[in-house]
């Protein structure tokens, strides 16, 4: 009944994983580790690939997974399986939200958490821009020199570029996205 | 079910054109969800954020299962999770089964080299647009400090950085000052 153990693993992942598709990691370690239905070599390629395609690191492993275990029915099952804790749990912190939504203590929690989830997304930015805009890893860098020598000024320049049309114009992201794709292929970005 | 399809749809789009996870969905989220739909506005956004880092599973799921059930109930938030992860489980098969060597093709490290850099664009636009909304007073400036350096130098699980602070307004909310700021019904 591999099915049904799939099921079971990936939404054990789906309910103990916080934090977003890094923290699901450990957890397909484990997976592959006592289950071998898939090697740490597959979850390196696996990450690879998920960096150059859309969509939730989470959902692509496990669709990724659940294909080498029980083809593509086993993609969707396994993807199912990893999102419904999220569903059932998030459905349960709105219920209590709404009962308490206009009271001013989860007013005040809410007040400090937000400055703190901008100063985590400027970190998840950092952790982009470090790949995008630096040809060597950054611990590598050990003076001035290699610090100027290691900057991929062709991707600065792009980002900078599009910066000011991104910040005021009111086109989709979608678009800015299609044109940057275009000009990496032209300019061997 | 005009609206549960405009949700699908909305999130597709999210979903196929998202590159870097979670977070790199904000200036997604802001374009189709605040300023094209007005499902919701920026301070739910950023708050829908917190909540989801601390709740299990995938960032992204958690924060569409939110808009989804704002706008349209549970069968809302069934919608939206659904839209924003179908993207991903199609294009994942795809690879696996015809373009295996799709991710080591030099065309596609060009391309993606080009959408990295606009991905950066995008979500610096969207920190300073919501951030705004966020960093409104001292306190707020201070948080926001205190939490960007703490990331930087200690490997701190975020779980508990959004926990700590959330009790921090709860016990804030007691205080004399808070009690003022917050008075029931001011703000709504």
């Amino acid at each position: 009944m591999i099915v049904l153990e799939l099921i079971y693993e990936f939404f054990l992942t789906g309910l103990f994983a916080f934090g977003g598709g890094l923290a699901t990691l450990p957890f397909l370690y484990d997976m592959g580790a006592r289950t071998g239905w898939f090697t740490n070599e597959d979850i390196l390629r696996m990450i690879a690939v998920s960096e150059s395609t859309p969509g939730a690191l989470g959902v692509n492993m496990a669709t990724y997974v659940g294909i080498l275990t029980f083809g593509v029915a086993g993609g969707i099952i396994a993807s199912l399986a990893l999102v419904l804790p999220s569903l059932i749990t998030i459905l349960i912190v709105i219920k209590v939200l709404d009962k308490f939504k206009t009271s001013p203590k989860v007013r005040a929690v809410f007040y400090l958490l937000r400055p703190a989830t901008i100063a985590l997304i400027v970190m998840a930015l950092l952790s982009v821009a470090k790949v995008t805009f630096f040809t060597v890893d950054l611990k590598e860098i050990n003076s001035f020199a290699s610090f100027f020598s290691s900057v991929n000024y062709k991707t600065l320049i792009l980002a900078a570029l599009l910066f000011i049309p991104i910040t005021k114009s009111k086109l989709h992201p979608i678009i800015f996205i299609a044109i940057s794709a275009v000009i990496g292929i032209i300019f061997r970005l | 079910m005009k609206e549960l399809f405009e949700l699908f749809v909305s999130f597709m789009k999210i979903g196929a054109f998202t590159f870097g996870g979670g977070y790199a969905m904000l200036p997604m989220f802001q374009k189709e969800l605040i300023e094209s739909k007005k499902w919701i506005t920026d301070e739910e956004m950023m708050d829908y954020y917190a909540i989801s880092q601390c709740t299990p599973g995938v960032i992204a799921v958690n924060t569409s299962t939110f808009v989804g059930y704002k706008v349209k109930g549970v069968w809302g938030a069934i919608v939206a999770t659904l839209g924003v992860i179908i993207p991903s489980i199609v294009i994942i098969t795809l690879i696996f089964s015809i373009l295996a060597e799709f991710s080591d093709s030099q065309i596609v490290m060009h391309a993606f080299g080009g959408i990295r850099a606009c991905v950066c664009a995008l979500i610096l636009s969207s920190i300073i647009k919501i951030g705004k909304k966020a960093i409104v007073d001292k306190l707020t400036l201070c948080v926001f400090i205190l939490v960007t350096l703490f990331s930087l130098f200690v490997n701190f699980p975020v779980v508990i950085i959004i926990v700590a602070f959330g009790l921090l307004g709860f016990g804030l909310s007691y205080t004399k000052a808070f009690k003022n700021k917050f008075k029931e019904g001011i703000r709504e």
